[in-house]
């Protein structure tokens, strides 16, 4: 019986570690994202109907539709795994987007399908935030200031432009995903996908303003791969 | 003793009967005391044109004023008149009856009404009805759910094509302009605020991008509906710097009650540095 028991207890460890997709140790796909050509340029947004927002800045936020770095590294880049891996169940903790000085912060949040997100006011001011889902249910809930988080959640994976009824300049993107492996790159345009079982991926990179591309990677071991994207900008 | 109840009742109600006539003389008096003292103050008045509505509003009150306290006069004297109950009296009736009451309500009415109309007509025409100066400054307006924007034409002097389809708000870009295309839209100065110099006439060219709004400035003394469709203006001139609000009043939506703007009257110098500095934020 003891024996059976043991048995039975190895099969459903190996049996739980193959079916999870992010492996600790597995391999990492890793790299930079560049653009070439010359970006449009960010203007400084005007938040003059709104001084309980314009007034916590001493100089104007610029729009945040192209974020570049440092040799013309480009930041807000979501990159994941289109094909290759399979679909994972979503977290129970929260993606939060946070409404503070009438922006979003971040400006690009990833999550997965079926997480729950969260939408926080923290201004003075109502906001009304407007998620323009095509492929979801689209919806728009009014929020006035000190109401509890709005909690709501994405069935399908999308890329989902967000804007704000209330302020036509607050903008933003929920990148819904199907499985855990995705990064947003930095500043410095780097971003890493770690613990990868062994198998053929297609890694995607989707930008806002400047669509979407793919390459394809095969992970054999704990090795680390190096993928590059470069991004065609456009002045206007 | 029944009999002397009933005495004592009649009494007491023509009593109440003179009471009220006096009650109703009081009450319409200290009602039309702060109208006729102008104790409301109306909001300050920075615009050529302004003192022609405002004095359109003091006829009117002048007028309805005068009715109003004649009729309450007339009322409570038939009311003070008629309060002693007499038993078997007759019933006496207005002279030519009900057919002359209204003509004579018609034609007093008609009267007032056509005389506020005819006084009235200069402050109307004054801004409605006169072109603008073909010097004036132009600056368009749209109002769009839940924000006003404006434009200047820039170094050129000449407005870019709208283009709706190109209008991407994350972008700034709030009039839909294509300045890779169009040479008029590269100079173009956008800006959420209303700034002009004080004392040049404005000629506010205005067009809804959804649903009516309507421009609103108390000071201004100006107040003109956007309607999806048509292309309309307005123009004033302000004569006092300063910073003044523009609320649309014209229900346009949940965001209604926040949608506002700044009118921000300056002098002919910080106007142009103010215009420097926005076109190099563009």
């Amino acid at each position: 019986m003891r024996i059976k028991h043991v048995y039975l207890a190895g099969v459903a460890i190996l049996a739980a570690a193959t079916l999870t997709s992010a492996v600790p140790g597995g391999g990492t796909v890793s790299g930079k994202i560049t653009y070439e050509g010359t970006p449009a340029k960010q203007k400084p947004i005007d938040m003059s109907k709104e001084p309980s927002c314009a007034k916590q800045y001493t100089t104007p936020p610029t729009t945040e539709t192209v974020v570049t770095g440092a040799n013309n590294a480009l930041e807000n880049v979501v990159v994941y795994i289109s094909a290759g891996a399979p679909d994972d169940a979503a977290p129970s903790q929260a993606a939060v987007f946070t409404q503070k000085g009438c922006r979003y912060i971040p400006h690009v949040l990833a999550f997965q399908v079926n997480q729950p997100l969260q939408v926080v006011n923290d201004d003075q001011t109502s906001h009304n935030i407007h998620p323009l889902a095509k492929v979801n249910r689209e919806w728009n809930k009014s929020q006035p200031p000190g109401t509890p988080p709005i909690v709501d959640k994405y069935d399908k994976p999308e890329f989902i432009p967000v804007k704000c009824n209330v302020h036509p300049w607050m903008h933003g993107t929920f990148a819904v995903l199907k499985n855990s492996h995705y990064a947003i790159s930095a500043n410095d345009g780097g971003f890493a996908l770690p613990n990868l079982p062994p198998g053929k991926y297609t890694i995607s990179a989707y930008h806002e303003s400047y669509g979407d591309q793919s390459q394809e990677v095969t992970i054999t071991g704990s090795e680390t791969k190096t993928i590059n994207f470069v991004f065609k900008a456009k002045p206007y | 003793m029944e009999i002397a109840a009933r005495v004592g009742l009649g009494e007491r109600l023509d009593a109440m009967g003179k009471l009220f006539a006096i009650v109703l003389v009081i009450i319409a008096l200290a009602s039309a005391y702060p109208i006729a003292k102008h104790m409301y103050v109306p909001p300050e008045d920075i615009s050529t044109h302004g003192h022609a509505i405002d004095d359109q509003l003091s006829d009117t009150m002048a007028e309805a004023g005068f009715a109003f306290l004649g009729a309450q006069i007339i009322l409570a004297f038939f009311v003070w008149k008629f309060s002693e109950r007499k038993e078997g009296a007759k019933l006496k009736n207005f002279p030519g009856g009900a057919k002359l009451m209204v003509s004579v309500a018609f034609i007093i009415v008609g009267a007032e009404v056509f005389a506020l109309g005819v006084l009235g007509q200069k402050a109307w025409a004054n801004v409605y009805f006169t072109p603008p100066r073909p010097d004036a400054l132009q600056i368009q307006a749209q109002a769009g759910q839940f924000a006003f924007y404006f434009r200047y034409p820039g170094a050129d002097g000449k407005f870019g094509a709208i283009h709706p389809d190109k209008i991407d708000e994350g972008n700034q870009n709030f009039f839909g302009l294509d300045p890779a295309n169009d040479i008029e839209a590269r100079d173009d100065i956008v800006s959420g605020e209303l700034t002009i110099p004080v004392n040049r006439e404005v000629h506010l060219l205005m067009h809804a991008k959804d649903v009516g709004h309507s421009f609103y400035v108390r000071e201004l003394r100006i107040q003109q509906d956007f309607v999806p469709g048509l292309d309309l203006s307005v123009h004033f001139t302000a004569t006092k710097i300063g910073r003044y609000e523009i609320v649309c009043t014209q229900l346009c939506g949940l965001g209604h009650y926040n949608m506002k703007a700044y009118l921000s009257v300056m002098a002919q110098d910080d106007f142009e540095k103010w215009l420097k500095q926005k076109a190099s934020e563009q």
